[in-house]
């Protein structure tokens, strides 16, 4: 008896101190449009695309859990480096489509990608009134790669390359 | 002492009609109830509630979201007014309307001033009582006619819970009665108004000092007649959905939300009027005009204070079980309300 007694005083006690904290202190909490927190540097707000670094090797799509990377492209022979030297085969990207109303950002498809190709990008602001507008194509991905924070510097000696 | 339902502010001198007197009182039993569900709502369970759980609640419907409460009516009011299919319809459609009606009731023989008072009536607190556990019978019809087990499980509950609780709830009041030596509300705090301690006059003693175990036991009982949360099997939403309530939608929602909150609201007036001095203050007037305009402040001011009493504990409790629900009730309850009455007829017979 005596026991339960002192529980529900202590659990009154709780509650009383948080709310006399809230009241003098403010709340944890933010008032989201009017003010806005900052995200973690490196959070998994969008998937962002450098199309440069691309090989179409689909890596990305056949990794994704929920099947949400659409990815289409062709091969074809893109002019020589060196004059005079042979046309290079190369595969272009036609088509780089990520519908984020699937994607459940897991980041596999940025871990997987070879060439850096894909990068976590910050922003969340990015919703629809439509879910077709959540499909995301390339041009709106390279968007994203500007926002992208910049990666972080080696440790000192990192690159020096060590003997063999 | 007036001992009918003459209008008391006639014998103010304001000298209207009984019609306008009728009037006057069918307006201001509704503006309490309403103005004191309201308030219960946004301080206590939009405010407190989230203050609690530092957060800071509706912010956007009005300055610091005192619309809110407002909002959320309206949009009740939008719904459908749905009757399941299997329902007695008279009965569902009536059972809010009688819950309802107790809230006011709860307002019946609250004295907001010396001469504010709906009607003072010499058995005040024993017709209150009795007028209260009409909601037993509301909740049991909302529970029956629902045609839904959820619905009939938590009315059973409540009907347990409320009858459990009724009587330690009238038996820590009777303490109240003998140490007033009336069951008038009015006379009760004037009682407290003009208690002396040991022959020292120091502004009257409220009876939550001498009454302190009937006070308890009645805050307690309280807030189970009211199925406030660590009594609240009857609603009990992980278990039975929405308990009685289930069923209902809209309107008819509307009008078990705003009881509840009404009757949490007059049993703080209630609670103000028995252990806490009613309108009185300290040395503060005791009649004439200053005295009732005084009075109302400092009456819904006390029932503010226990109101939040009932809405902090409900914030903080889990819910009990069904067996130790009742065995608060028969074993410690009752018992301690029984010993309280007898020492305080043997306290009143010796002083």
């Amino acid at each position: 008896m005596a026991n339960n007694l002192k529980g529900f005083f202590t659990g009154l006690k709780v509650t009383g101190k948080e709310f006399v904290k809230t009241v003098t202190k403010g709340a944890v909490t933010t008032q989201y449009p009017r003010e806005k927190e900052e995200p973690a540097t490196r959070s998994r707000g969008v998937i962002a695309l450098k199309e440069d670094n691309c090989t179409v090797c689909m890596l990305c799509a056949r990794s994704c859990p929920d099947w949400c990377i659409y990815i289409e492209g062709h091969k074809d022979f893109r002019p020589p480096k060196r004059e005079g030297g042979k046309p290079q085969s190369w595969n272009y990207l036609d088509r780089f489509d990520i519908d984020f109303a699937l994607c459940m950002y897991c980041g596999i498809c940025v871990e997987v990608c070879p060439f850096d190709a894909l990068h976590w990008s910050p922003e969340y602001e990015y919703s629809e009134f439509c879910i077709a507008e959540l499909l995301h194509d390339k041009g709106r991905l390279g968007q994203w790669e500007t926002t992208v924070p910049d990666p972080e510097e080696y440790e000192v000696g990192a690159q020096i390359k060590g003997k063999k | 002492m007036t001992t009918s339902f003459t209008p008391l502010l006639a014998e103010a001198g304001l000298g209207l009609p009984i019609w306008a007197m009728a009037l006057i009182k069918i307006g201001a039993a509704l503006g309490v109830v309403l103005v004191g569900a309201l308030l219960c709502v946004y301080l206590f369970l939009f405010k407190g509630l989230s203050f609690m759980q530092s957060r800071l609640g509706p912010m956007e419907a009005g300055p610091h979201g005192t619309l809110q409460a407002f909002a959320e009516a309206i949009k009740w009011m939008e719904k459908e007014d749905l009757v399941p299919d299997g329902a007695d319809r008279t009965v569902f459609k009536m059972a809010p309307l009688l819950f309802i009606c107790t809230a006011f009731l709860v307002f019946l023989v609250t004295p907001f001033g010396p001469d504010l008072q709906l009607a003072n009536l010499d058995a005040g607190i024993f017709v209150v009582l009795a007028l209260s556990s009409i909601s037993t019978l509301a909740v049991l019809m909302a529970g029956w006619s629902s045609a839904n087990k959820y619905s009939l499980t938590g009315a059973i509950r409540a009907a347990g819970q409320l009858i459990a609780y009724e009587l330690p709830m009238v038996l820590s009041v009777v303490g109240v009665v003998i140490q007033a030596g009336s069951m008038n509300v009015q006379d009760i705090v004037k009682a407290q108004v003009n208690m002396e301690v040991f022959g020292l006059y120091l502004g009257g003693v409220p009876f939550m000092f001498p009454q302190v175990i009937g006070f308890v036991i009645f805050l307690i009982s309280a807030q189970a007649e009211l199925s406030q949360t660590p009594f609240d099997m009857p609603i009990a939403e992980s278990e039975l959905v929405s308990g009685y309530s289930t069923e209902y939608s809209g309107f008819r929602f509307l009008i078990w939300f705003l009881a509840e909150f009404g009757a949490v609201f007059g049993y703080g007036c209630l609670v103000a009027a028995l252990f806490m001095g009613g309108w009185a203050l300290p040395f503060g007037p005791q009649s004439g005009i200053v005295a009732n305009v005084i009075g109302v402040v400092v009456t819904l001011a006390k029932a503010l204070v226990i109101s939040g009493l009932v809405f902090w504990v409900r914030f903080t409790m889990p819910r009990f079980r069904e067996d130790q629900l009742q065995r608060l009730a028969w074993k410690v309850l009752i018992p301690l309300a029984l010993v309280n009455i007898a020492v305080t007829a043997i306290l009143k017979v010796v002083f």
